[in-house]
């Protein structure tokens, strides 16, 4: 693979991420001149800034179709299909959390708060895309970072501050594991970049190489919370302000798989009999326990922490089958659950601050008290569990389909008893949306327009990818076709 | 290109439900209305589609074809044949005998609608599609409204427990089958999920040998096959009317209609491999279910287990793999869809102006409601197969098929207990002993339909039911009268439906080899 050499023309393919740094300070800018009052267009614009950048990334920074994936700026950015997919997703999920935000309470006026989500997302576009050890630990770590003091930002509760540091706490250990195994592949080959160090790791004895990808292995791992490196999630997400829980479980997620797709196909090529049945072990632990732990739970916050955790496994049957088909199955899956998860946050974002609480039944009666909210829900937990014409529904099939093309129908067996358990919690949830009275439900549960706006942009997506998904198919193949 | 008959039936009933979500919640009437329009407008298209199928070419008829996952070779596809027409009208009459008798639902009347639309159209589409995925598509969007419809708007002691049953049930049934269907897919090397070309695909006879329990019982779920029935008296009870209606009368035809689709006409050698045994579960289902029914003091749980011994005939006669009882198969799918439709709506008039369904409460009702009782006794009948109504037209021929069938010739390579079984079913007498006993059920029958005729609709009236218990509406009546006139029509003139039957027969005897 060869570096190009340095021609202007290179900044057109990171444009998205330098209008993001400039979104970031305008929106510190107008914290300071706007007055308290004007202060809810801080989210309008921080969601117009991303969703102006999201146009230009797909005008400017698309990849041309036959395009050599040029490793640019000295090799630190890989400029493919598989970042540009990413990146889509990051822009399009900053957008809705920065709508979702607006009448948070204690977040939804806060300029830095807006400027550190705009952070968050320029390390996450750069995680997509980094070619080199040294980038992609920056840009986790830019992310990370920033989902740290999102996560911990409503200091004075003692839940989000428990939520911030324990989730720094995990995340700067398991950080410090991989940054480890950064350094034995670059102690072994003298090498960086990570299209250079498949080839250089070849003449390095395998076992060495395994225990390498292990160290690394456990870094993506927390990043997209897989088992065993999930324990931080459920509380993570119930203590953090709602937005942000529902950005840490899309993006945050998508981003950890980005870095994982890449650098497991790039580098460790040669320890792939060792990982891919490894994959194929968390996949099935991921999936089980996510789906076992999530039938417990009371709070609707940490049910769809363990159900994300599910879901990641789901994810990661694509990765098991080690395929292009089953890349591209992984690819697809995340952006179906990315859409469907900001529809599940974003009711209940909306539902809390009337209700008062994140408890399951206090859920009893949404159905008379806002039929809109009830549907929208409905239409993300099918999606969840899915079933069509929902989203959901054509994630699952292509990652079932992707396992049993590698012969792995053990593996495709699991994930479908997984999905009967996990349609068994999601159903529960509708029950009580739909069938419980509850003493409050002739008042009704407003719904501002920005949040409206955001909802029906998601269910729409997820209306469009359950029945019409050919193109986005095409995309996502492409995207694996960079990676495998 | 001609009018898309077939699209236009499958997908009236949703956008009418998506219509119906859009009016006001207050707007009750324009919800009933709306709905009983899309109904009517359904079962006018497909009584024209049945009657305009050409049966001397047989075959798909009314097909439509377009690219829909073109990466995964997956098409809309839908096309109707003689097996498949029949159920699209049933579906088409008991939506529209539904609609009728669930005018006074008073409870959100506009979610109850839309979510039983999204159900017909799931139905629809299920027998009309000629892609498996488009299949398993559809046949989730038939299940999963199921949920709420009887959540809500259900039995309050039972709802939640039966809706939770029947959803995982049949869900757990669907996503097994869908792996034996990837499998296909996969194995077979064309990249599609058309039916006619993996009919066509020349599997293993090891695969087909494999993979057909994994199919066939999977969709055979929702069919009601012992043991796996259990979901499904629970659910028919918990149902509010309508649902039980769709639920009993159609639903459960999906289930064996896929089984008979994608495991028999897929899986051709899986069928005639595991026949022999198969068929001893469905004798269970017969027998077993009518002394079931017997013992039972709610109506409600009486007609489920008198379905699941009725559908058991079904799946019976689906192992014959011959024509008379495939044919019969087809007319029972449609007899029984009828019948039980009907006694749904019995019990629930009954139920909703008695406020019991427990016969030793009930009694007298031929005074209250002539009309009801006269339409239950008209079902009973069918139920027991007296000739001149639709049931013995079905019947007669399931069972001679059954006395006809013989076990396919190949024996080789059961494990040993099944190997015993095999040799057994080469007797002569296997079959015949198996109609023989079968046949018990049909005395049950009797006697279980005439007991509830008895204690129901003469003897004593409480005190109580004689000052409450009104009329039923002309609405229920209108409905009822639909129901009946079928059953006597087909029973009296059975070759309005049999022959077009018999051009889907020929097919699937042909994908059998047993021509």
């Amino acid at each position: 693979m060869m570096i190009e050499p340095y021609t202007p023309a290179m900044f057109l393919s990171i444009l998205p991420e330098i209008l993001l740094v400039g979104l970031a300070g305008l929106i510190m800018l107008s914290d300071l001149v706007w007055p308290e009052s004007r202060k809810r267009g801080l989210g309008l614009l921080t969601s117009v800034g991303f969703g102006v950048i999201l146009v230009v990334a797909l005008i400017f920074s698309r990849p041309a179709a036959p395009a050599g994936n040029p490793l640019i700026f000295g090799g630190m950015i890989r400029d493919d299909f598989a970042a540009f997919f990413f990146r889509i997703m990051f822009l399009f999920s900053g957008a809705v959390v920065a709508l979702l935000s607006l009448d948070s309470p204690g977040v939804g006026r806060k300029g830095e708060y807006y400027a550190i989500l705009v952070s968050a997302v320029l390390g996450m576009n750069f995680m997509a895309a980094a070619a080199d050890l040294i980038m992609l630990y920056l840009s986790i770590e830019t992310t990370s970072i920033a989902l740290y003091l999102l996560a911990g930002y409503l200091r004075d509760e003692d839940k989000s501050a428990e939520s911030g540091l324990k989730y720094f706490l995990f995340g700067a250990f398991t950080s410090t594991v991989m940054l480890y195994g950064f350094s034995l592949l670059y102690g072994f080959t003298g090498k960086t970049n990570l299209y250079e160090l498949g080839g250089a790791l070849a003449s390095v004895p395998t076992l060495a190489v395994v225990a390498a990808s292990m160290l690394v292995l456990v870094g993506f791992g927390f990043k997209v919370a897989a088992v065993p490196f999930h324990f931080w999630s459920p509380d993570v997400y119930e203590g953090a302000p709602t937005p942000i829980t529902a950005f840490i479980s899309v993006a945050s997620k998508a981003a950890g798989f980005a870095v994982l797709l890449r650098v497991m196909l790039a580098v460790f090529p040669g320890a792939e009999s060792y990982w891919v049945p490894l994959m194929a072990a968390i996949s099935t632990a991921t999936m089980t326990l996510g789906n076992s732990l999530a039938l417990a739970q009371k709070n609707i916050k940490r049910l769809l922490a363990y159900s994300s955790i599910a879901q990641a496994g789901y994810a990661l049957i694509g990765l098991a089958a080690n395929s292009k088909e089953g890349l591209a199955a992984t690819i697809f899956y995340l952006a179906t659950y990315t859409l469907t998860n900001l529809v599940a946050f974003g009711v209940i974002i909306l539902t809390s601050r009337i209700v008062g609480s994140d408890e399951i039944k206090d859920y009893a009666g949404l159905s008379r008290r806002s039929p809109g909210l009830a549907l929208a829900f409905m239409v993300a937990f099918l999606s969840l569990g899915g079933m069509p014409p929902f989203a959901g529904f054509f994630g699952k099939f292509f990652v079932f389909a992707a396992a049993v093309q590698q012969d792995l129908i053990w593996l495709a067996f699991v994930g479908v008893i997984n999905a009967i358990v996990g349609l068994y919690y999601y159903l529960t949830v509708l029950k009580v949306v739909y069938l419980y009275r509850s003493e409050h439900e002739n008042e009704k549960i407003p719904t501002p327009r920005a949040y409206a706006f955001a909802l029906a942009a998601c269910v729409g997506g997820i209306l469009l990818l359950g029945t019409w998904s050919t193109p986005w198919i095409d995309w996502a193949t492409r995207a694996a076709g960079n990676l495998f | 290109m001609n009018f898309p008959f077939l699209s236009v039936i499958t997908f009236t009933p949703i956008t009418a439900g998506l219509l119906i979500l859009l009016l006001p919640a207050e707007r009750k009437t324009e919800v009933r209305v709306t709905a009983l329009a899309a109904a009517v407008f359904a079962t006018i298209l497909s009584v024209y589609t049945y009657f305009a199928y050409d049966k001397t070419l047989g075959g798909y008829q009314f097909v439509e074809k377009f690219e829909w996952v073109p990466q995964f070779g997956i098409a809309y596809h839908v096309g109707v044949d003689g097996m498949s027409l029949p159920l699209v009208l049933l579906t088409a009459v008991v939506m529209l005998t539904g609609v009728l008798i669930s005018w006074g639902i008073d409870d959100r009347p506009r979610e109850f609608f839309a979510f039983l639309f999204i159900l017909a159209t799931g139905v629809f589409g299920v027998f009309v599609s000629l892609d498996l995925f488009q299949l398993f598509f559809l046949y989730e969007i038939a299940v999963f409204p199921m949920y709420l419809l009887i959540a809500i708007w259900g039995w309050q002691v039972t709802r939640e427990y039966a809706a939770m049953k029947l959803t995982l049930y049949l869900f757990i049934g669907s996503v097994i089958a869908l792996v034996g269907a990837l499998a296909m897919y996969f194995t077979s090397g064309l990249g599609t999920f058309d039916m006619l070309a993996l009919e066509r695909a020349n599997f293993s006879v090891g695969f087909q040998r494999f993979w057909f329990p994994f199919v066939f019982f999977g969709f055979a779920v929702l069919g009601g096959i012992f043991p796996f029935h259990n979901w499904s008296p629970d659910g028919h009870v918990a149902a509010p009317t309508a649902v039980s209606m769709f639920h009993a009368g159609v639903l459960m035809k999906l289930g064996a209609f896929a089984a008979l689709r994608v495991g028999i006409m897929l899986l051709p050698e899986g069928a005639k491999f595991h026949a022999p045994w198969i068929v001893l579960l469905t004798v269970v289902n017969v027998v077993y279910g009518s002394f079931i029914a017997m013992v039972q003091k709610d109506m409600k749980y009486m007609i489920g287990f008198s379905s699941v011994s009725h559908m058991g005939l079904v799946a019976m006669a689906l192992m014959t793999l011959n024509r008379t009882g495939y044919v019969g198969a087809g007319m029972q799918m449609f007899s029984h869809g009828v019948m039980t439709a009907l006694f749904f709506a019995c019990v629930g008039m009954i139920y909703d102006r008695a406020h019991t369904r427990m016969m030793p409460e009930l009694g007298g009702m031929v005074k209250k409601m002539p009309f009801v009782a006269v339409a239950f006794i008209i079902g009973g009948f069918t139920s027991m197969g007296m000739p001149g109504l639709s049931g013995f037209a079905a019947e007669l021929p399931i069972f001679l098929g059954v006395w006809n069938a013989k076990a396919a010739s190949v024996v080789r390579g059961y494990p040993g207990w099944l190997q015993w079984l095999a040799n057994l079913a080469q007797q002569p007498w296997y079959f015949p002993a198996i109609a023989l006993i079968s046949a018990i059920s049909i005395v049950v029958t009797a006697a279980y339909v005439l007991r509830a005729v008895q204690k129901v609709f003469f003897g004593e009236i409480s005190h109580e039911h004689d000052h409450h218990v009104g009329d039923v509406t002309v609405l229920d009546k209108t409905a009822l009268t639909i129901l009946c006139g079928l059953m006597i029509g087909i029973g009296v003139y059975p070759a309005i439906m049999a022959p077009l039957i018999d051009t889907g027969v020929a097919a699937i005897l042909k994908l059998l080899g047993v021509a």
